[in-house]
């Protein structure tokens, strides 16, 4: 275990060094000028040539590469071109949002997603497996924006029941948050089915029932445990599904996450800023899976004997 | 050497640039917690870097500068300053400072604040946007030229007093000492802040930033101490960010928030326009803009001077003001009608596609050509270009809509050679001062038409430059209508040249709850926005 982990710690280092580079290359081929940017439209070619020079930008690109690079090792990230602060601090501060965010998704797309999916299976073929299945392939095809707009519609603005945007209650976390879920309960619902149905078809489950066990107990202690490593895995990928999703979630909902400041900074070819939020979500993605890694073998021995 | 010392605040008066209706209605009532929302989070408040549409208002209400606009005007007044002197030669202006104004920190505003704020703005470190506008001070080529980090021109012979010396007459410097960067902070600040002045201002404004939650909030306290009696109105607004304009409309409606600061989205102007409480709750107001078309004058064949005339005549600027929703009105000069200088006599170039085809025959071109039309691609901006690339085709002029983002296009504009043809929607123009100058230089002269520059149509008319040298020169405030006069002819003839198809002024919308109070002049206050100093709250 603690090998596996050494070694995806390492792969980590080296994913998100990649990921820097490529991210970095990619600002630096655009063919808009941060200095430009942030010098606006009133400023003097001099004023544009001296916010150039101040922010390095007249360095070879390697140069600041290695600068930028230096900066990371030392927990730097930089400061913001158009806010002016630091990029590290501007994320820690809306880190937690967004980790609230995809917590609620995850547990509403994981209840969700088990609840139909196992009713579905039980129920192979009735009305109710249809009606699900049907449910979930709307879910799963949605547009994230539209999800969004609809349910800000019915439950805030004719009900009244949620607030329509903002973050601090309870109740501003229900709405994105279903948002967020509705999308991956369909992907769940959907692998749940087929994952049960194959494991109620097992012998040790017939077995089970022979026995004279209740419904209720071989599915819950007995077939669900076994379809479930597939979820495990899934929600570990679901974190980086969900870095791309909070962009959307986080803008009309007004929650301040670092997809909201992802978004702004991009309109603003504020480069630290889109960086450090690629770096930020590029690790997020590998530590959702290494956690992913390590549970399993915990929930299925058969992966620990391996 | 100042034989026209006097100046007080009546003598100011006597500069109103552009007299506007009074802006308040009834009596502005004291008190009262607002709400306002944004899309976008507030990316400074250091006034000497903050430069966008939003944080403008909020600077311009945090700080305290030696000259300000009345409310809702473009009337210069005298602000941190009590008095001031212009020498003869408009080379000098004295200022003599108010006694007792503190900031926000209790300390008292002295001349070496002023002083140290000008300089801080023009200091390249600082990486703020707007040193050039203080290029005729005395000593501003050693700033920003990082020899020196003080400016040799401004001189504080005691607390009270500030001597700005210039290297050249410049009648915008009033205007410029109203501008944001201009504003006075105390460096104590600056430097505890530590680089991070920008989230944590002190000034000696109307209002002081009680507390900003990143990504959420900022609430913006009454100054109790602020050297004007009874301003500002109310005691508190609270800005929340992040904020979807469309939501924010809808708690609007609902009553949870006062003002929508980014207007309504275009697909439901209507609607709301057309609802029972749509008149009192929409605020839709004219602001210093002209959105206009480039004309590449070094790109063939818009270097034909006949060619440019006729694509002026060929679009159809009402069309484009519908596409707007209304929110606009055609345009026939590179000024907009409420800066001053704007001339009502003139009548550019009319709508009329057999003239426009007539001309460009004469050109050489009865067949038409082919050519490229830059746009953003934000909506409506490629909306727009579409319109104008079918009234092209009408007279045979067959142009390439290409939208891109906002910075690629403006990279294009300021390379030489580059983009024929530019619709400035989204990006240009909106003056930063009421100064008809400010619409020259760096769109129309030949200082702008360089690599990196904003002049897109590349037009550089050394006779007209001449021109606005001399006008720019006449800084005696008793001369001010002779000198926008004197603008008001520079672009009506630059017209003649035709570098521009000026199309429209587009107005501003701002959408405010039923409870809040004054004219629709300080929603859209031609210098700032929201006026947040002279809003109030109703009963």
């Amino acid at each position: 275990m603690a090998f596996l982990i050494l070694r995806r710690l390492v792969q980590t280092a080296l994913i998100l060094l990649g990921v820097a580079a490529i991210t970095f290359l990619l600002l630096y081929a655009l063919p808009a000028d941060p200095a430009r940017m942030i010098a606006g439209r009133s400023a003097t070619a001099q004023t544009v040539a001296n916010i150039r020079r101040e922010l390095g930008l007249d360095q070879p690109l390697l140069v600041q590469f290695w600068a930028y690079l230096q900066g990371i090792v030392h927990g730097d990230l930089g400061r913001s071109y158009a806010q002016k602060t630091d990029v590290g601090a501007l994320i820690a501060a809306r880190i937690p949002a967004t980790l609230l965010l995809m917590a609620a998704g995850i547990l509403v797309e994981v209840v969700l997603g088990l609840t139909l999916g196992i009713m579905a299976a039980l129920r192979r073929g009735g009305p109710v497996d249809r009606v699900v299945m049907m449910a979930s392939f709307v879910g799963v095809s949605a547009p994230q924006f539209v999800v969004a707009l609809l349910l800000l519609y019915i439950f805030a603005v004719t009900l009244g029941w949620l607030p329509m945007s903002g973050f601090g209650t309870a109740a501003h976390v229900v709405l994105p948050a279903a948002t967020l879920g509705i999308l991956g309960a369909g992907w769940y619902a959907r692998m749940v089915r087929s994952a049960m149905i194959d494991v109620l078809n097992q012998d040790y489950v017939r077995t089970a029932r022979a026995k004279g066990l209740s419904s209720a107990r071989i599915v819950l202690r007995h077939a669900l445990p076994n379809a479930l490593l597939p979820i495990i895995a899934m929600i570990g990928i679901d974190i980086g599904q969900f870095m791309g999703g909070v962009v959307v979630v986080e803008a009309v909902y007004g929650w301040p996450g670092i997809g909201q400041l992802a978004w702004q900074a991009i309109q603003q070819v504020d480069i630290p800023i889109i960086m450090g939020v690629t770096l930020v979500s590029a690790l997020a993605i590998v530590l959702g899976n290494l956690i992913a890694d390590i549970i399993a073998p915990l929930i299925d021995p058969r992966i620990r004997a391996q | 050497m100042f034989k026209r010392w006097l100046r007080n605040t009546s003598i100011a008066t006597l500069m109103a640039l552009a007299p506007l209706p009074s802006f308040a209605q009834d009596t502005p009532r004291q008190g009262g917690d607002i709400i306002v929302t944004y899309k976008d989070d507030i990316a400074t408040l250091d006034p000497a870097i903050g430069y966008d549409w939003v944080n403008w208002s909020m600077i311009k209400s945090l700080y305290s500068r030696l000259m300000d606009y009345e409310p809702g005007t473009a009337n210069l007044v005298p602000s941190l300053a009590e008095t001031f002197g212009v020498s003869d030669d408009g080379l000098t202006y004295t200022f003599k400072l108010r006694k007792g104004v503190k900031f926000t920190n209790g300390r008292e505003v002295v001349a070496s604040d002023v002083k140290y704020s000008i300089e801080r703005a023009v200091n390249p470190k600082t990486q703020g946007p707007g040193a050039g506008f203080f290029g005729s001070i005395k000593g501003y080529e050693e700033v920003t030229g990082s020899k020196t980090t003080t400016l040799e021109g401004v001189e504080t012979p005691d607390d009270a007093t500030v001597i700005f010396h210039l290297s050249r007459p410049d009648a915008t410097f009033l205007h410029v000492l109203a501008i944001n960067f201009a504003s006075v902070v105390p460096h104590e600040a600056v430097e505890a802040a530590g680089g991070d002045f920008g989230k944590k201002p002190v000034g000696s404004g109307t209002f002081m930033l009680k507390d900003w939650t990143i990504g959420q909030r900022l609430v913006f306290e009454r100054n109790p101490d602020y050297f004007v009696k009874d301003m500002p109105h109310i005691d508190k607004f609270t800005v929340e960010v992040g904020q979807e304009p469309l939501v924010a409309l809808l708690r609007l409606q609902k009553g949870e928030v006062d003002i929508a600061g980014d207007g309504i989205p275009p697909a439901k102007f209507l609607e709301i326009k057309n609802s029972p409480d749509g008149p009192n709750m929409i605020v839709d107001g004219q602001q210093l803009h002209t959105g206009y078309v480039t004309l590449n004058t070094r790109v063939k064949p818009l270097d034909n001077v006949k060619v440019r005339q006729a694509l002026n005549m060929a679009v159809n600027k009402d069309r484009i003001t519908r596409i707007l929703n209304g929110r606009a009105t055609a345009a026939n000069q590179p000024l907009p009608p409420l800066m001053p200088g704007y001339d009502k006599s003139y009548t550019g170039y009319a709508y009329d596609v057999e003239k426009a085809k007539a001309l460009l025959a004469e050109a050489g071109f009865p067949d038409g050509f082919e050519t490229v039309l830059y746009s953003t691609n934000t909506d409506p901006q490629p909306r727009i270009a579409q319109a104008i690339q079918q009234d092209l085709a009408a007279v045979g002029v067959k142009a390439e809509v290409r939208a891109l983002a906002q910075a690629n296009v403006i990279a294009a504009g300021g390379t030489e050679g580059e983009a024929p043809m530019i619709w400035s929607g989204g990006m240009a123009w909106i003056a930063d001062f009421p100064d008809p100058s400010n619409f020259y230089g760096p769109i129309l002269g030949c200082s702008g038409a360089v690599a990196g520059g904003w002049n897109w149509s590349w037009y550089c008319n050394p006779d007209i430059d001449k021109r606005a040298v001399a006008a720019d020169s006449m800084s005696d405030p008793a001369k001010v209508a002779e000198r926008s006069g004197t603008w008001g002819k520079i672009f009506t003839d630059i017209m003649a040249d035709a570098p521009w198809i000026p199309v429209i002024n587009e107005r501003r919308v701002v959408a405010k709850s039923l409870r809040m109070g004054g004219a629709d002049n300080i929603y859209i206050d031609p210098t700032r926005v929201i006026n947040y100093d002279a809003i109030y709250v109703k009963q």
